[in-house]
């Protein structure tokens, strides 16, 4: 075992392998290429590679028209200024005439630290989301983040890739195959369901084990595509486990809780618990200082849960 | 220099598409004239004298590339591109109409629109893109883009201003249709600026500045700016917005909106010439 990267250092070693495959992979990055990864493959293949400086506007719709010739240019900034600062040339440019862009926002969630709030993208997947025709996926390990990237890049369409700052270790299986909107189920349970996504998918298996040792047994699933979302894992989630809780870096409003809940509203209601930023800013700290305070803690996710449980169980007995 | 009779069919065809125009606009009952009228010398002359395409084959890969940034000026092309037979007259009759062809700002599932725009200040860094990306294939295919004035307002066209410095693209040619008016007003009444060309000549392109109602002028300038190296060219032509139908010329109001039947026909009388829409 060597030590753990970040899902960022594994896109940046699979773009590598991947462009030595594939010619028509182009990299694009805003000044971040260091941060971001993206610059051994810049080394490598200077011809192929756009340091585009401080300017993500003009760097997602040069990213169009490149494009537009056959080649598949992976666009990569910061989370914030990839979803956030080109929201439009995304929406308008890449999903509309429905472009084989990638978008890749790394330092995605409070996960981001100590840069503070104002580089903490916790509106991505919803902003994202929400764009017809765009794909949104959220690698939760390193081995899973370059299956990934082979995938979106055969995948022929605009998709968004989140990544994060943490260094991981991998908790999904080497034989899995990355299916885009799969979801993939880690462990078994029949109290309850917790969808996780990203960095979060390491919290759900340590709060696995403490509501365990409580009694109480949760399945596991590691939602690496936000949309299209698995509807049928979420559904037999609903009628096996009755409830189902979800857990994101990411603002409650808009992400994968919502893109749950929807499912779950339309076809099998079942009380749901969103875990994630409450609706609020970040600020600087260490990633594991600010998943304490925002409560986003494996502990207090634990807490939160079993909370759920009761409320529901009395409930129940009223009706 | 060109023959006049070469000249001539042109200034024809702009009788045409400006025809077109008023009346796709007319029967949609709203659109954008002004910007659309301002455009057509550069676009006619574009499309029946320049541009290496083929309308049995909108896609392909050889073809030289037009982005029409400022989206909204789209019946211009849309006039000339079913001149051309990338879809039917008739489809001008549907111009803004639901399930049909042409949409408001262009689409990209339209025939012969090689970008969606619509958005201002896009357009730039799309043509880049399609610049560079023929360089890395190898491709010799040009790539025109068409901004408004107005539009250089948005920070984005600068920062494509300077890729395409950068990445020195030749193969690039920008027109600005610089008419002068926005939709709001004078464009130097919104945001007061001075000298247009030696903002781009500052930025290390190629300037020609030319009057975009002459085709003589304009092929010329697209003749210079073919055979620059290294360097991207812009050419700024002086317009006038609603150019060919007086009540029309310079008038802010007709930044969007449709003639009625009397305009429509004071409009065609001043404009001339003859169409095919029956």
């Amino acid at each position: 075992m060597g030590m753990n990267i970040s899902t960022k250092q594994a896109y940046g070693k699979a773009l590598l392998s991947l462009g030595s495959q594939n010619i028509k992979i182009i990299v694009l990055d805003a000044d971040l290429a260091k941060a971001t990864c993206t610059l051994e493959f810049g080394e490598t293949f200077p011809d192929r590679f756009f340091n585009m400086g401080i300017a993500e506007q003009d760097l997602f719709a040069t990213a169009a028209g490149l494009s537009t010739c056959g080649l598949i240019p992976f666009a990569t900034t910061f989370a914030m200024f990839s979803a956030g600062r080109a929201y439009d040339q995304i929406r308008n440019s890449i999903a509309y005439p429905n472009l084989n862009v990638k978008i890749v926002g790394v330092h995605g969630g409070i996960s981001t630290g100590p840069d503070g709030a104002s580089h903490q993208c916790i509106e991505d997947f919803s902003l994202m989301r929400t764009i017809p025709n765009m794909v949104v996926v959220s690698p939760t390990d390193p081995l899973e983040t370059a299956k990934a990237v082979y995938a979106i890049a055969k995948y022929e369409g605009p998709v968004y890739l989140r990544l994060t700052r943490d260094p991981m270790p991998n908790i999904t299986r080497e034989d899995k195959d990355f299916i885009i909107g799969k979801a993939d189920r880690l462990f078994d349970g029949k109290d309850l369901t917790i969808f996780a996504t990203g960095v979060m998918v390491h919290k759900a298996l340590k709060v696995r084990e403490l509501l365990n040792l409580e009694g109480i047994s949760a399945r596991i699933v590691n939602v690496h595509t936000i949309k299209p979302i698995d509807t049928e894992e979420i559904l037999l989630a609903a009628s096996e486990t009755n409830k189902i809780v979800t857990l994101e870096d990411h603002n409650i409003i808009g992400g994968l809780g919502s893109a749950v809940s929807e499912v779950v509203t339309d076809n099998y209601p079942v009380p749901i618990l969103r875990i994630g930023v409450n609706d609020v800013f970040g600020q600087s700290g260490t990633s594991d200082d600010l998943f304490e305070y925002y409560g986003l803690g494996t502990d207090c996710i634990t807490e939160s849960i079993k909370e759920f449980l009761i409320k529901k169980a009395v409930l129940n007995k009223k009706n | 220099m060109y023959r006049q009779a070469e000249l001539k069919i042109l200034e024809e065809k702009a009788k045409l598409v400006r025809r077109y125009i008023i009346k796709m606009i007319a029967n949609a009952k709203s659109g954008h004239p002004g910007g659309s009228l301002s455009a057509v010398e550069v676009v006619t002359a574009l499309y029946y004298k320049i541009m290496n395409i083929d309308p049995h084959n909108p896609e392909w890969e050889d073809r030289d590339r037009f982005i029409l940034s400022k989206g909204h000026a789209c019946p211009v092309i849309y006039a000339v591109l079913a001149d051309l037979k990338y879809f039917s007259i008739n489809d001008l009759k549907e111009l803004r109409k639901i399930g049909k062809l042409l949409q408001g700002h262009p689409s990209i599932k339209t025939p012969g629109i090689d970008m969606a725009t619509g958005s201002l200040g896009q357009g730039l860094s799309i043509a880049n893109g399609m610049a560079l990306g023929g360089k890395i294939n190898g491709k010799t295919y040009q790539v025109y883009a068409l901004l408004g004035d107005g539009e250089l307002q948005e920070g984005q066209i600068w920062e494509a201003v300077m890729s395409a410095y950068h990445n020195k693209l030749d193969n690039l040619t920008v027109f600005v249709d610089y008419n002068k008016l926005q939709l709001d007003g004078s464009c130097v009444s919104l945001k007061s600026f001075s000298g247009l060309g030696e903002k781009w000549r500052a930025f290390g392109w190629s300037v020609i500045e030319i009057d975009g109602h002459n085709f003589e002028q304009i092929l010329s300038a697209i003749t210079i700016a073919k055979s620059t190296k290294n360097i991207p060219t812009v050419i700024i032509a002086n317009t006038i917005k609603g150019k060919g139908v007086s009540f029309m010329e310079n008038e802010v109001a007709w930044h969007g909106g449709a003639t009625d039947d009397n305009q429509l026909s004071i409009a065609l009388n001043e404009i001339g010439g003859e169409d095919a829409w029956v």
